[in-house]
């Protein structure tokens, strides 16, 4: 790997695709914005066409490229591009009144299940063994699903407290059935058998579709002669390396937001703030702490099965640039309906025929575009749903905060010229240069992280030894997925003493971050803070 | 009358026993997915009234112990309930005829039905709590004085133990001791009883309340918190936002305190829950406005859907309602075993209808 120099950043949203090229000083340097396509791969090579042909491009110094994309998730939703997973859950006899997958919609169940077993095996809660795994169940079963399977999701009761059964299951799976991918819960997700084995199976049925925008990025470099190091961006704000994105594609599903939390902190140079992005049909609003986007304690849902990987806390509702304002007899009414991508169009200050949050936030003087004597016949409607919006906006705020105190909000996304410079709660809106593209720079000066998430027992050198090894494991394996050793950092740490036990036994998350490997001394990013940018204008 | 556990009303039940848990319990998703698969492969489980069983009906109470962390990870095989079945069998030498949910409150008042449908058996209309309480012993049959013997628990490999102990304390320290040797959670069967003394001893009709309870809140034209009131003629507390959460575990118990801040109509109001477990105490400043045994549970603003104790977080929306237990709990027996003072308060009871109601 060479030593960075120039970045590329590429944001693959659900409107258009952002790509940013930054140099070795964390400027950026060129920036290009272009519309998604259906196929996702259209619109990552037209992002990487547009943006290395930028005048101010470099494409010959470009060293890394990191891609962040929420295409996961879509395909998840339309059931499209989906690999055949086989489905092996150790924890028999425990766990067999709810099978594998019962309850998922069942078109789901029809795209991606290619089989399900449950054998006996798995782990108790102290590291026991549930009961001693029964290997030739897991031989029969592959000699079943051999053929119809694409790849093999591999659950074990308590594998967050030991790994070991999922790991003899994983080599029985190499000597039965060779080459084929295979996903082990306890890299994915945590305490929660059901969500995790959900999340894992996921991860399976993505490995295609993670695979379909590597080769798609691979060949657009390509076609420029560009062949930089490659990585994705993950669901925590960090890297991973190319080979660990194909073989964990659920750990990349909630990139964007965790992108636009990052970039929102790197171009502020602020460490601990809200950010709200406000897109064409919706606003996420998530917080940063200590640089990174702080996770949810609780599960997500996607496509309509409960998983339990970690992900951005975030609230997201429907309300964005291309909002839908209507007015009769019982009042204004905001959205949900949005015009899109068609705001250029549609809009009334664009010369279009319907009047929208954008029309609303020009008529108000928040924005200068289009022509803002269009409103005018409007203008009472468009006040009032502003203010409307103003509450919504305020109120998602509100629950993301964890104290009472007012914070600072970032605001990022095409639609932030929303955002008012005063809200309840806010001590300041900032709002900084690039606002635009704040997720492709995101993904550009990720940084690369370890993490592991246990269940400890307290052993003979106690609490301080066990947190010890932790984060010694935590710090390994940010090393190892490309880290480089000197800036490596504790990033976050969290202990959760698990409920209704006696005996002492402690779940520990810790997170390690450290700057990509061989990047220069001096543009070591703090891994606790990101480094301010030019030109982030702060109101008040 | 007879009337089967169809899919819909599973539901239904899943949402009433989550609202009767007063945040304890556990959560009902798992039981509920347990519930829909054995009925799926067994039939639906029908559900009786005990003036329906004849009177020397031998009735299971059950239900699993232990730790829900441990729950989440290794949930049960679902033969469980043939072996305490079985075994109460051979202890009493009388056939098992209905089974009865121990705990309505949370998951356990899910549980049985899975066993229910493998065994064939009806599952009763009643339970002996109304509610969740933390404890083997504190349910209505220990009031009456029946006999927790014989107590049998088992695990998903097969070991089974059987209890003979001299009180309901020591069935609940033995039984606890055992769960953790299992694996940290067990299943179990404690207090079995006729049916004639069923009519009496348990709390009447709690299955049909929860079911009701989940069809107010689904059905709800426009607000589901008003609908889930109207139902049970609960007494709304605040409405407002979680602004402080504080939480330990002592003991195997998670303890702590959660303060709402008002909001709306509640503006300028704070209502701070005590709890262990279960939701014990409601107070504003200093004043108390509920409290055990009666019903505090906390509900999503939006949908009514129960917040359970170890699931409350800064910033949530919700309302908090009590409502009246039932009576039973309110005789000085009820209270010796489940009112203020058997949770180490320094204060008598008052039913919420005195307290919240003239406040309201």
């Amino acid at each position: 790997m060479r030593a960075p120099d120039c970045r590329l950043g590429i944001d693959v949203g659900g409107t258009n695709t952002d790509a940013v090229i930054m140099d070795a000083a964390d400027r950026v340097i060129a920036k290009a914005k272009v519309p998604g396509t259906p196929d996702i791969t259209g619109g990552i090579v037209a992002a990487i066409d547009a943006v290395l042909r930028a005048p101010e491009a470099n494409p010959d110094r470009i060293t890394h490229v990191m891609l962040g994309t929420t295409h996961a998730t879509n395909a998840v939703l339309e059931r499209r591009s989906l690999r055949r997973i086989a489905v092996i859950r150790i924890g028999g006899p425990a766990t067999h009144s709810i099978r594998p997958m019962f309850g998922w919609p069942a078109d789901l169940t029809a795209a991606i299940s290619a089989g399900a077993v449950i054998v006996d095996g798995g782990i108790e809660f102290d590291g026991r063994d549930l009961s001693p795994l029964d290997t030739d169940a897991i031989a029969r079963f592959l000699g079943q699903v051999a053929g119809t399977a694409d790849g093999i999701a591999i659950t074990s009761v308590f594998a967050p407290v030991s790994a070991r059964h999922e790991l003899a299951a994983s080599e029985i799976v190499k000597r039965e059935l060779g080459e084929v991918h295979i996903s082990l819960s306890h890299e994915i997700g945590s305490i929660g058998l059901l969500e995790r084995e959900n999340a894992t199976i996921l991860n399976g049925a993505l490995a295609g579709v993670a695979n379909d925008v590597a080769l798609a990025m691979r060949a657009a470099l390509d076609a420029h002669g560009l062949r930089p190091a490659t990585f994705f961006a993950q669901n925590d704000g960090t890297l991973m390396a190319l080979d660990q994105a194909l073989r964990y594609p659920v750990l990349t599903i909630g990139s964007g937001p965790a992108n636009s939390v990052r970039g929102a902190a790197f171009l502020t140079g602020t460490a601990d703030s809200l950010v709200i992005d406000v897109g064409g049909t919706s606003t996420d609003v998530g917080v940063l702490v200590n640089g990174f986007p702080r996770e949810s304690s609780q599960g997500v849902e996607i496509g309509g099965i409960r998983t339990n990987f970690r992900m951005p806390d975030l609230v997201t509702i429907a309300l964005g640039g291309g909002t839908v304002v209507t007015a009769d007899d019982a009042g204004v009414r905001v959205g949900p309906r949005s015009v899109g991508y068609r705001l250029d169009r549609d809009a009334l200050v664009f010369g279009g025929q319907i009047a929208t949050l954008t029309d609303s936030a020009v008529a108000a003087g928040r924005a200068v575009l289009g022509d803002p004597g269009l409103t005018g016949s409007h203008r009472r409607t468009l006040l009032g749903a502003l203010a409307q919006a103003d509450v919504m906006l305020a109120d998602a705020i509100d629950r993301m905060k964890t104290s009472r105190e007012d914070r600072p909000l970032i605001t990022v996304g095409g639609g932030s010229i929303l955002i008012p410079d005063r809200i309840p709660g806010v001590s300041e809106v900032i709002r900084p240069e690039h606002f635009d593209t704040a997720n492709a720079v995101g993904a550009a000066i990720a940084s690369v992280s370890g993490q592991i998430d246990r269940i400890f027992h307290l052993g003979p050198g106690g609490r301080q030894a066990t947190l010890d090894e932790a984060c010694g494991e935590a710090r390994e394996r940010a090393v190892a997925a490309g880290a480089d050793p000197g800036t490596v950092q504790i990033v976050e740490m969290e202990e959760i003493p698990l409920a209704y036990l006696t005996s002492p036994a402690v779940r520990i998350r810790v997170k390690a971050a450290g700057t990509l490997g061989g990047l220069l001394d001096q543009h070591r990013e703090p891994a606790h803070g990101a480094q301010p940018s030019q030109g982030a204008r702060r109101n008040p | 009358m007879k009337r089967l556990l169809e899919p819909a009303a599973l539901h239904a039940l899943a949402r009433g026993c989550g609202v009767l848990g007063a945040g304890g319990g556990g959560e009902t998703y798992l039981t509920l997915l347990q519930a829909l698969q054995a009925s799926e492969d067994y039939g639906p489980v029908s559900l009786v009234d005990v003036d329906e069983l004849p009177d020397d009906a031998l009735i299971m109470p059950c239900g699993g112990i232990g730790a829900t962390t441990v729950s989440i990870e290794k949930f049960e095989n679902g033969d469980e309930g043939d072996r305490l079945r079985d075994h109460l069998q051979f202890l009493t030498g009388r056939p098992v005829a209905a089974l009865m949910a121990g705990e309505i409150g949370g998951g356990n008042g899910m549980l049985p039905i899975t066993w229910a449908a493998r065994l064939g058996l009806p599952l009763v209309d009643a339970d002996g709590m109304g509610r969740a309480f933390p404890e083997v012993p504190q349910v209505t049959m220990q009031l009456a004085g029946i006999s927790p013997m014989p107590a049998v628990m088992t695990d998903e490999r097969g070991n089974l133990v059987v209890f003979q102990a001299i009180s309901g304390d020591w069935m609940e320290r033995l039984e606890r001791a055992a769960a953790v040797e299992f694996g940290g959670a067990a299943s179990s069967t404690e207090f079995s009883l006729t049916a004639a003394q069923a009519r009496t001893a348990t709390i009447r009709n709690s299955v049909s309340l929860a079911i009701r309870i989940g069809e107010a809140i689904s059905q709800a034209r426009h607000s589901p918190v008003a609908a889930l009131i109207a139902e049970l003629g609960a007494f709304r507390l605040v409405s407002g936002k979680v602004s402080d959460v504080e939480r330990h575990t002592t003991s195997g118990f998670v303890r702590g305190s959660v303060v709402i801040e008002g909001l709306g109509e509640d503006a300028g109001r704070l209502i701070r829950l005590e709890l262990q477990n279960e939701n014990l105490v409601a107070l504003e400043r200093g004043r108390v406005l509920a409290s055990v045994p009666d019903l505090i549970s906390v509900l999503d603003i939006e949908t009514a859907d129960a917040i359970g104790t170890e699931r409350i977080r800064y910033g949530q929306r919700v309302v908090v309602i009590a409502f009246g237990c039932a009576p039973v709990w309110r005789t000085e027996g009820g209270l010796a075993l489940t009112g203020p003072r058997a949770f180490g308060y320094d204060f008598d009871y008052l039913p919420v209808e005195e307290l919240a109601g003239a406040s309201s």
